[in-house]
Formats: C-alpha cells, sequence, structure tokens
C-alpha cells in the first residue's frame, strides 16, 4: 500500500525517503533559480548593449527606459488603458467559453445537428478570422464590442471544437452502463460525460487564454482608442518603441497572471479526483 | 419458477452495406435461483443476447420477457456486470455503488444502507470513502458486482466480467463473485468463452451455434464442490470441459 507523507509527520519519514524529498526540493530551487537567472541575464544584456551603445536604444528601447515610461504612464492614464484591455479580454474569454460550451452541448445531444453543421465548423475553423475585421467594424461600430466580438470568433470555434471532442471522447462502455440502469441522455450528460471530460475543458479553457488575448490585441489594431493594443500600433505610428516596449512588456505580465489563474483552477479540479 | 424467456427470439442487424442475422429463433429459460453460463463460438451473438435481455434494443421478432413481462431497461430488473468494471475514478466507492438508484430515482435512507451492507459484507468497508484508482482489480469487480446489486435486479447479466483480469485474480474473483451472488440469492446469466469457467461456476451452460444464434445444446454438469474453484479440482471437471469443448468446436469446423 502507498503511505502519503501528509499523516506522518517530517522527522517520522524513513531516512531514504526524507534523502528523496530533499534532492527532489534542491531539484525544484535549481529550476527556478536558472529561470530567474535566464530572466535577469537576458535583461542585463540588453541594458548592456543599450548603454555601451552595440544597439541603438532610440529603436530598440531599453529595460530602463522601460522603467522610466511605465512610472510616467502610471502618472498619466495606464490604469484606464490596462482596464479597457483586461476588460475586453476577459468578457471575450467568458462569453466565447460559455457560448463555444453550449455550442458544444447541442452538438452532442443531437447527431442530426452536429452532421449538418460539421462542414460549416470546419471552415470556419480555418477562415483567419482578421479577414472578418471590416465587416465585424460596420456592423458592430468602432468600438469595445467589435474588439470583443472579434475576440469571441477567434475562441469560440476552437472551444466548439474541443469541448465536442471531450465529450464525444466518452467511453462507450460506461454509457453502456447507464443505459443499461435506465438512464436518458441528460443524466448521461451530467453523471457521466461532463464529469469524465471535466480534464478536457480545463485544457481547452488553457488554450482560450492565449486566444483570447490574440483576438482582443488584434480586435485592438484595428479599431480603438484605448487599450494596450492601441497603444503599441500608435507608439509604433509615431516611432516611440518605448511606448511600443513597455505595453508588450504589461500584455506579458498579464497573461502570465491570467494563464496561472486557469492553472490555479486545473490544480483545485484535478485534486478533487 | 421463470425469470427470463426467450421465445421465437430473432434478431438481424442492419447496416448501410449488408445485413445479418445474429440470432435466429432462439428460445431458452432461465429459472429463478439459477446460474447459467451461456457458451459459444467467438462472434455468435452473446452479447446480443445480453443486450436485449437487458433491454437495450427490441428483438426483430420473437418475445422477451423478464419476470413475465416485456423488458423494460427503465424498470430496472436487470443488473448489467459488464468486462470492464467501468467505475467512474472522480466517484467514492459508495458513490459508484449509488449510481444506479441515482438513475433510477430511487434513492432512499434504505437504499444507501443497504449499500453500506453489502460493502460491509464483502470487505470493503474501509474505501466507501476512497476512489477507484486505490483499489486493486478484483476489488474494482466486487464494487462493480455490488453496484448492480444494489438496485436489486431479478437477474444479473454478466458479460465476460473476469475476461479484463489476469489469471489468478480472475480465479479468485470468480469465488467471490460466486458466493456473492449465491449468497444473495440471485438469478445470474453469464456469457463467456472461458469453458472452463462455464463449467466451474453454472448450474446449466447454454451452448449457441454460430450466427445465426440458437441453441444447440444444453449440459447440466452438477459438480459437488461449492466453489468454483474447487470444482475445477473435481474428477468430473474434465470430463464435462471436454463435452462442452467438444460441442462448441465442433460447430467452428463447420
Amino acid at each position: 500500500m502507498k503511505t502519503k507523507d501528509k499523516k506522518i509527520k517530517a522527522d517520522a519519514l524513513p531516512l531514504a525517503r526524507r534523502k528523496y524529498l530533499a534532492a527532489k526540493r534542491r531539484d525544484r530551487i535549481k529550476v527556478a533559480i536558472l529561470q530567474v537567472s535566464l530572466l535577469v541575464v537576458l535583461i542585463g544584456l540588453w541594458q548592456l548593449c543599450a548603454s555601451v551603445g552595440i544597439i541603438d536604444d532610440f529603436i530598440t528601447s531599453s529595460p530602463v527606459r522601460i522603467v522610466k515610461t511605465l512610472a510616467s504612464l502610471f502618472t498619466q492614464d495606464l490604469m484606464k488603458h490596462v482596464g479597457i484591455t483586461l476588460l475586453e479580454c476577459i468578457v471575450g474569454f467568458a462569453v466565447s467559453g460559455l457560448l463555444g460550451f453550449a455550442i458544444a452541448v447541442g452538438l452532442w445531444a443531437s447527431d442530426t445537428a452536429r452532421r449538418v453543421l460539421e462542414p460549416y465548423i470546419v471552415t470556419l475553423n480555418s477562415l483567419p478570422k482578421i479577414a472578418l475585421g471590416p465587416i465585424i467594424i460596420v456592423w458592430m461600430g468602432a468600438g469595445m464590442k467589435s474588439i470583443v466580438t472579434m475576440t469571441v470568433l477567434i475562441c469560440v470555434v476552437v472551444t466548439v471544437i474541443n469541448v465536442l471532442a471531450g465529450f464525444t471522447a466518452c467511453d462507450e462502455g460506461k454509457i453502456l452502463l447507464m443505459r443499461s440502469m435506465g438512464a436518458n441522455k441528460m443524466q448521461i450528460f451530467f453523471k457521466l460525460v461532463l464529469p469524465q471530460s471535466l480534464p478536457s475543458l480545463i485544457s481547452t479553457l488553457k488554450i482560450n487564454v492565449g486566444l483570447a488575448w490574440v483576438g482582443t490585441i488584434m480586435g485592438e489594431y484595428l479599431v480603438s482608442s484605448a487599450g494596450l493594443g492601441y497603444l503599441i500600433i500608435y507608439g509604433g505610428q509615431v516611432f516611440k518603441l518605448d511606448l511600443v516596449m513597455t505595453s508588450t512588456v504589461i500584455l506579458c505580465v498579464l497573461a502570465a497572471l491570467m494563464y496561472l489563474a486557469v492553472a490555479l483552477i486545473e490544480k483545485r479540479v484535478s485534486s478533487r479526483r | 419458477m421463470e425469470i427470463l424467456s426467450f421465445e421465437n427470439v430473432s434478431l438481424t442487424y442492419q447496416t448501410p452495406k449488408s445485413q445479418t442475422d445474429a440470432l435466429k429463433n432462439l428460445s431458452f429459460t432461465v429459472n429463478e435461483g439459477e446460474f447459467v453460463a451461456l457458451v459459444g463460438p467467438s462472434g455468435c451473438g452473446k452479447t446480443t443476447v445480453l443486450s436485449l435481455v437487458s433491454g437495450l434494443m427490441p428483438p426483430t421478432s420473437g418475445s422477451v420477457n423478464v419476470d413475465g413481462a416485456a423488458v423494460d431497461a427503465k424498470k430496472g430488473y436487470v443488473g448489467y456486470m459488464l468486462q470492464k468494471d467501468n467505475l467512474f475514478e472522480w466517484r467514492t466507492i459508495l458513490k459508484n455503488v449509488l449510481l444506479g438508484p441515482e438513475v433510477q430515482k430511487k434513492l432512499s435512507p434504505d437504499t444507501v444502507a443497504y449499500a453500506h451492507s453489502l460493502l460491509d459484507k464483502y470487505g470493503l468497508k474501509d474505501f466507501k470513502n476512497s476512489y477507484p484508482n486505490m483499489l486493486s482489480g478484483g476489488m474494482r469487480q466486487r464494487v462493480a458486482l455490488i453496484r448492480t446489486l444494489v438496485t436489486k435486479p431479478k437477474l444479473l447479466l454478466l458479460d465476460e466480467p473476469f475476461s479484463a483480469l489476469d489469471f489468478q485474480t480472475r480465479l479468485s474473483v470468480c469465488d467471490d463473485v460466486y458466493a456473492i451472488i449465491k449468497q444473495e440469492k440471485k438469478t445470474a446469466l453469464l456469457v463467456t468463452h472461458d469453458i472452463s469457467e462455464a463449467v466451474s461456476v453454472a448450474d446449466r451452460i447454454i451452448v449457441l451455434t454460430p450466427r445465426p444464434a440458437c441453441v444447440k445444446s444444453i449440459f447440466t454438469p452438477n459438480l459437488d464442490a461449492d466453489t468454483p474453484f474447487k470444482r475445477r479440482a473435481d474428477p468430473q471437471f474434465s470430463k464435462w470441459f471436454d463435452t462442452v469443448w467438444k460441442e462448441v468446436c465442433n460447430e467452428n469446423e463447420r
């Protein structure tokens, strides 16, 4: 039988086990230190090259200039830009997630619907959504609605395909078992298909975090008067590379935080199993 | 008393390219408290018989009656035990066992108490709140059996329930399952391709012909020993094994 460490006090563990755990821990710390060092070295090199004059920091910007820009943006309207982009991204992420899930449930429930809609979904999936930009702007107006629509369009098809794949991958034997108990389609869905496809739902969320950012920034490139994507485009047009780089760095941080949030949800879900 | 009766049952599968006769005029009965084994050449439609009994599909012609009435999956007359244990990994053992009553909306303090008593009785007392991945293959199969028992079915269907286990576990789980079924006084219909298994557990063995299946012959190996494992050591065992084996193989050659 397996012994769980939690139930035993640390000093009561046998020596070999303690050694193993200590080695594991050292290994984790080593990787973390290397990860941080890599970042520090890269930033340091960048700054060094800029300070010495190997690269022209008017074109490449530099860590120091980014920090300065960040500080001055803070006193202006940085939070407004961050807030707008974050809002667009989260709304787009949530709407596409819910909509995609609902469509996938419908397609799972009706074989006919699935067979009829399959070619449409496949076509929509391979269509580059950016091509719909002009149509979206005309229909939705030059504002946040267009950006959220772009985000939803980019995420929703992938969501439908992935979630449906999770549903249909359900174990045939378990479905047979439930049917032999007299279960109806709804019971099969809620008691079997949904819980069984939870891991694939979570991995769809993870993919969507990345896609939602693509959609939001792309939307802001097309049409916007505020937001990080707007700052990047604006900075590029007026040749303020500091602004471009600073916005990109903020974007990196936000995307990482959102991914971490989903990873946290995944951890909680899988720990219940 | 008759629990299950097949009367001139025929079943034809339709596929876009062809139609296949799986069963043709199949007639047999299973009496209350009996342990009946269905054996036959592979692909002869044994599992089709179980699907018919559990009401998952209707016969093309003829009638299948459980306890005097036409089968209907919703009534929960029949408990189906499959090759794999099919335990739900995200449910505890107790919750797994209660799946049937939940689906049939019969979840009451009585059924919960019954589930507890069965788990206690058959050595799973300490595992009620464990998850299936913490149990051995044999224990999981026992849980699967209790899950089918908890709805108090009139008839148990066993579809090669031991074939996914390794040989040693198979023998001991077979003993376990047999003992539980006898102790709970259940009627069971076992489908298997393992003739030694059929001879060791069954009161009656029905040999089916190749597709389209009908009854070829019926044997009653009344071996004295009280567990399947001991029966395998009975001098009569190999005689019965040979008889049934010849009957099944003879069909294969034709």
